[in-house]
């Protein structure tokens, strides 16, 4: 059954939201989603291009209070 | 009533909050209110940072390892038994060797290792100097290399963020010095779309590459190695050939934390400030072990052990908890064979990498022997 994972990277500097995605689609099954939070509005623009390369399927971006959400569904 | 704290791991972490606590409760040792455990994998006890300097030979191997029962404080009960299975419901952990220890108090100190093998070809394909094996035999390539294609490719996650860019300068440093690096195409791959984790860190890097030739790929996941036609293939879909391909390997946790249902990949999920275990008031979780998106580094689990140090010691002794971790990371860049730099930044405060300079390559050389104090928890 498909997991939905969340990495709360606010404020992650090091080695910050993308790096954190990318480690945690290593670990998960295809089908799975990682909600990644991040600070960083650059995060918000670098995971989507990213996963257009690799081919992973961006499910859902918001910005909330401070912060921006991405989840993305593990493709391959 | 008498305490038991058990501490897992015998690396950097779980050795400082070994020695710390022995440091801070000499009386509830000496009379018998507190008794500490470790239980490790190995007798030797390794300066895993020295490792870089390996290949280039610029450390000897003598210099990595100390005997672990004496770099731990003599009060410390030490086994060399690893975990086989840890119950936090029950407060206890059960061995390789069939041993059954239970605790009041629980440190996780697990650490994390290279995994080449999750990578199809990675194994039979490259080189690397994340342990002693790997950089002996990176050593005897770079010895024997006479010019080519040679490719430093990062894999996430991995532990010790900046020795990716390290070995990159300590390459170039070292090549010119041979003599062979107007023969040489060094590439540098990195999983994401600039040269470092740290933005300020890849914004120096940049032009420190573009002023030395030094070629690179950002935006590079490994999905394979071809040994045979000595190629690389990243998840983004670009392909690399190489004479020499020098890797970071993904990293994972312990299995034991896997095979025990705390954290899937060998990560412990923690709570960022009080390094405890999500769920558990008695577990600690420190250094590489955590599933906090930090670096995984000397320096944090350093700092993270002198918190859980403190928060141990007053619960034992005042029963309450004493402050919490703010994220700090040192690190010491290397950006050659003759200069550093250093980068620190914690949760709030963001990195500012100062100019090289010759001194901090210095005091970099000093710490590779300084660090001995710190494991005994005198630094």
């Amino acid at each position: 059954m498909a997991e939905r994972q969340k990495i709360d990277a606010r404020g992650a500097f090091c080695p910050g939201p993308l790096m954190e995605l990318i480690a945690a689609l290593k670990l998960g099954a295809v089908g799975d989603e990682v909600d990644v939070w991040s600070s960083d509005k650059g995060s918000a623009a670098d995971i989507p291009a990213w996963c257009a390369k690799v081919g992973h399927a961006v499910v859902e971006t918001s910005e909330h209070d401070g912060y921006w959400s991405v989840v993305v569904r593990k493709a391959k | 009533m008498s305490k038991t704290i058990l501490i897992v791991g015998g690396g950097l972490s779980g050795t400082i909050v070994a020695n710390g606590i022995c440091r801070q409760m000499g009386t509830e040792l000496r009379t018998g209110a507190l008794s500490i455990t470790m239980l490790g994998t190995s007798e030797t006890h390794m300066y895993q940072p020295g490792l870089l300097y390996v290949p280039f030979g610029r450390i000897r191997e003598a210099e990595l390892f100390r005997d672990q029962r004496k770099v731990l404080d003599k009060r410390v009960n030490f086994f060399v038994d690893p975990a086989k299975h840890i119950d936090v419901e029950k407060n206890q952990v059960t061995t390789e060797g069939g041993r059954t220890f239970r605790y009041d108090y629980l440190v996780l100190a697990t650490g994390s290792r290279i995994m080449p093998q999750n990578i199809p070809g990675m194994k039979e394909g490259a080189h690397w100097f994340y342990d002693l094996d790997g950089a002996r035999k990176l050593r005897a390539a770079l010895n024997t290399f006479q010019g080519g294609k040679i490719v430093v490719n990062v894999n996430a996650p991995h532990k010790c963020p900046v020795a990716p860019l390290e070995v990159a300068f300590m390459l170039h440093d070292f090549l010119k010095a041979k003599g062979v690096w107007d023969k040489t195409e060094l590439t540098y791959t990195y999983p994401i779309g600039r040269l470092h984790a740290l933005e300020p860190v890849a914004h120096w890097a940049k032009p420190e590459f573009e002023k030395l030739g030094i070629k690179y790929e950002t935006f590079f996941n490994t999905e394979s190695v071809d040994p045979d036609k000595k190629t690389l293939t990243s998840m983004e879909g670009s392909v690399l050939p190489y004479d020499l391909l020098i890797t970071i390997p993904p990293h994972q946790g312990a299995q034991v934390i896997d095979d025990s249902g705390l954290g899937k990949g060998g990560w412990v999920p923690t709570n960022t400030k009080t390094l405890y275990r999500e769920g558990s008031t008695n577990v600690f979780v420190v250094g590489d072990t955590t599933n906090i998106p930090i670096s995984k580094a000397g320096s944090t689990a350093h700092f993270e052990a002198d918190v859980a140090i403190d928060n141990l010691v007053s619960l034992c002794q005042e029963g309450t908890f004493a402050r919490e971790y703010d994220g700090k990371v040192f690190c010491f860049v290397e950006t050659g064979l003759g200069s550093g730099t250093y980068v620190w930044f914690n949760y709030t405060t963001p990195p500012n990498p100062g100019p090289p300079s010759q001194m901090i390559h210095w005091f970099k050389l000093a710490y590779n022997r300084l660090y001995w104090l710190s494991a005994r928890g005198l630094l």
